[in-house]
């Protein structure tokens, strides 16, 4: 990586921010329209204790959520990648089940578990599972016929072939998957929490904004994207750890 | 001597479409044969009618006194695309079947030094013992099909299937390959089918070469090539006998190839032709 590459992640941002910036106190925005950087900046210090209360929970509800659903996509990708049968019967109905706005199904939520951590996980891991397993299934399918053959012919298993070759082969699959799933969890849980909770990133931008209090706001939805992207960089690790033979030659990752 | 394959009287039919029709061979055990013929005959089908992925239609194929009834384990299998798996080494892709085959599979911990040892006999045959611990992508194309045949002969098979497998070689590393092929089965002696379009590898190679028709495949010619005293080698390709038997070869793939040539370019013309 040259230098340009280094910087770029820092620069761009912060020329972003300048420009924000410039733009709030050359057009004299007021603050509960869009404010400057520096005030969202302001109102995250000043609320440094709420924000941690809230987005602690955020962060709670989201890996909760998210784990739940690597367990579970991992285990239906597996499935519908290896078995034909799984494939037809269930695929349409996964299909369907993901084109439901889950926005909807909140309110469902609170009926059955009450209003706060149990719907924001359950929403957390609605948005998330579908990736994972649709990639872990794809990485299994796309396995090379011959390869099978080489396998089955020696008397191998289907197990014995998605033990041997289709989990590790699908690992690739599986960790773009999670780098966006991660992300997708967060939005789920901040949907629940704006809905219905007391407590959640979500519910702290709900009540800040219906207090016109706008640099709140966006002070949440700085700390939302802060977690979101130290997540990914985490998975980012750890696949490159894991996966290098998948990416090799490239410097930067296959990004999700 | 007996024979390890035979196909009588085979048929294998994909839905309405007749892949093979009365197709009869049969190779000796410890014997080379080459499956040569024109593109779409069949002999993919031949592949996995022998090693029993696929069930003939009609017809028997009888492996090693057997009617077989599903996959043959005394097969090992090597195709045009090595199919290395990329996060394995080439010791550990070439020792996969061992993790898959009976009995060896129960056998791995006791015998792992056994087994790492009969890998790396393999690996010294065919000058692959230094890239042991280096993975697929750090090999060339030749060396990983190297490995690959190294893969397909770990479990001691006495049946081998190869499918065209140096066909995406450039001329000399296939060439180069075709002695190290050699060297592997007059050392070890078991028993070979090459399926291929290259007449020189076949004849250069087998025992036995089979011409097979066009579709529905059967075999239409047997060429023995007994003639040419093995180890083969430069003499064998400077050999007019040789020359003239891949020139027969050719002849009989073109006329097999023939009627699919005239309906498709020479129907329209022939009969206006004709009637005048």
């Amino acid at each position: 990586m040259n230098m340009m590459e280094r910087a770029g992640p820092i620069v761009l941002p912060l020329a972003l921010l300048i420009l924000w910036e410039l733009a709030c106190k050359a057009f004299d925005i007021p603050p509960f329209v869009l404010p400057s950087p520096s005030m969202v900046m302001v109102a995250l210090y000043n609320n440094a204790f709420v924000i941690w209360f809230h987005s602690s929970q955020t962060l709670y509800t989201t890996v909760v959520g998210f784990a739940v659903a690597v367990a579970f996509g991992a285990f239906l990708g597996i499935l519908v990648g290896s078995s034909r049968l799984a494939y037809t019967s269930l695929y349409p109905m996964l299909v369907g089940f993901n084109s439901v706005p889950k926005v909807a199904i909140v309110p469902i939520l609170v009926v059955w578990f009450g209003i706060g951590t149990v719907p924001a996980i359950v929403t957390a891991f609605m948005l998330s599972f579908f990736p994972i397993a649709v990639n872990v299934a794809t990485g299994l399918a796309t396995i090379e016929p011959d390869l099978r053959d080489v396998l089955r012919s020696l008397g191998a298993s289907q197990l014995d072939i998605v033990r041997k070759i289709g989990i590790p082969r699908s690992m690739p699959y599986l960790f773009a998957s999670l780098k966006i799933s991660i992300t997708l969890a967060f939005v789920g849980s901040v949907i629940s929490e704006t809905l219905a909770s007391n407590r959640g990133i979500g519910t702290l931008m709900t009540q800040a904004s219906a207090n016109f209090n706008i640099p709140l706001v966006f002070a949440g939805l700085v700390v939302i994207a802060l977690m979101g992207i130290v997540m990914y960089m985490m998975f980012a690790f750890v696949e490159k750890r894991m996966t290098g033979w998948a990416t090799r030659g490239a410097t930067f990752g296959i990004g999700g | 001597m007996k024979n390890l394959v035979e196909l009588i009287d085979v048929s294998l039919s994909y839905g309405k479409t007749l892949a093979v029709s009365n197709l009869n061979m049969k190779v000796p055990e410890g014997s080379f044969a080459a499956v040569v013929g024109p593109s779409g005959c069949g002999k993919s089908s031949l592949m996995k009618l022998v090693t029993g992925l696929m069930l003939a239609t009609t017809g028997a194929v009888v492996v090693d006194g057997h009617e077989i009834s599903g996959p043959v384990s005394i097969v090992g299998m090597a195709f045009q695309n090595p199919n290395l798996l990329p996060w394995r080494t080439t010791l550990e892709n070439v020792m996969l079947p061992l993790e898959v085959v009976r009995p060896e599979r129960h056998q791995l911990r006791a015998k792992k030094k056994e087994f790492t040892e009969r890998a790396m006999d393999l690996l010294r045959i065919v000058g692959l013992e230094s890239f042991a611990n280096h993975y697929p992508w750090q090999l060339s194309g030749g060396m990983q099909q190297r490995a690959s045949l190294c893969r397909s002969l770990i479990h001691q098979p006495r049946l081998l299937m190869l499918d065209e497998p140096f066909g995406a070689l450039d001329a000399f590393t296939r060439e180069e390959l075709w002695d190290v092929l050699q060297t592997i089965w007059l050392e070890r002696r078991f028993t070979a089918i090459l399926v291929t379009h290259d007449l020189r590898e076949a004849l250069y190679l087998a025992d036995d070469v089979h011409v097979m028709s066009n579709r529905p495949g059967c075999v239409a010619r047997t060429v023995n090539t007994g003639a040419f005293s093995r180890p083969r080698g430069e003499q064998t390709f400077i050999d007019p006998a040789f020359n003239e038997n891949v020139m027969e070869l050719r002849a009989d793939i073109r006329a097999q190839r023939m009627p699919i040539e005239m309906a498709a370019t020479g129907a329209p013309t022939t009969p206006a032709g004709a009637a005048r």
